[in-house]
């Protein structure tokens, strides 16, 4: 058996009110150093992680959105939204931050890394993954 | 099969770590193996000796000392989240300058990097959380 796994982590909670998102993007970071095949998948209230323009001033705790962005860097390309959490959050692709990587094979072509999937289309990329994280 | 385990939450507001530890228990009596338990956000919770629940209580932190020591068990705890909710072992509390420390017996304090590899070492990682 290949090395290579297909790891996904699996984003349900909002950003802020608890921890999991933010210690979800630890472990993300830490797995691409692993040379694993990573995806990330923002569902539910999960896709409010990734909306653009947070301002945590009044929380009074750290705003970690911006990392999200060098998340082409460490090589991670593949980042599902579920269409029908956004649909119901009245939310767009507009609404999130403009994600992207620079494809090597393509003289560094910046190309996007996020695709809105249905639910269904969700199911099925979720069954091909070998190892799922949820948080 | 080898499966690895991930425990998200501490040991009494959420059911998750005695659920982990029966599947861990049965897992182990239908003659599978444990890869690793990864203790990680308020599960790093679950490796401190300082619990001393009611004596009608399950102590759920003795519990999986116990495991770990009866089947050998690699019980780590994320260093980053035991760091964030004082979670200690020697060698934290010397490069912190700590007072003390914690950790129970059996867990031991590692990286994000140990779930990782217990992703890729398991043939199956099973996540106990919300």
């Amino acid at each position: 058996m290949s090395d290579v796994k297909k790891f996904c982590f699996l984003n349900r909670k909002a950003p802020y009110g608890t921890v999991y998102a933010w210690e979800s993007l630890e472990v993300v970071l830490i797995s691409a150093a692993f040379d694993q095949d990573v995806s990330l998948v923002f569902a539910d209230d999960g896709v409010y992680q990734l909306v653009k323009g947070q301002d945590t001033t009044g929380l009074g705790i750290k705003n970690f959105s911006p990392t999200y962005s060098a998340l082409g860097d460490y090589d991670i390309k593949k980042i599902y939204i579920e269409k029908e959490s956004l649909d119901a959050r009245g939310l767009t692709l507009d609404d999130l931050q403009h994600l992207t990587w620079e494809d090597e094979n393509e003289d560094w072509a910046e190309k996007d890394s996020i695709m809105v999937v249905e639910k269904a289309e969700l199911a099925k990329i979720l069954e091909s993954q070998d190892v799922l994280l949820s948080f | 099969m080898k499966f690895g385990i991930q425990v998200n939450e501490g040991p009494y507001t959420h059911e998750s770590s005695i659920s982990a530890l029966n599947f861990v228990r049965a897992a182990l009596d239908a003659g599978h193996e444990i890869f690793r338990v990864f203790f990680y956000h308020d599960g790093v919770n679950n490796g401190t000796r300082y619990t001393t629940p009611p004596q009608d209580d399950k102590n759920i932190v003795a519990e999986w000392s116990k495991l770990a020591k009866e089947h050998n068990l690699d019980l780590v705890v994320c260093v980053a989240a035991a760091q964030r909710r004082g979670i200690v072992d020697e060698g934290e509390q010397q490069r912190n300058g700590k007072d003390g420390n914690n950790i129970a017996d059996g867990f031991r304090i590692s990286g994000l990097g140990q779930l990782i590899e217990a992703g890729i070492q398991s043939d199956r990682l099973v996540v106990f959380g919300d």
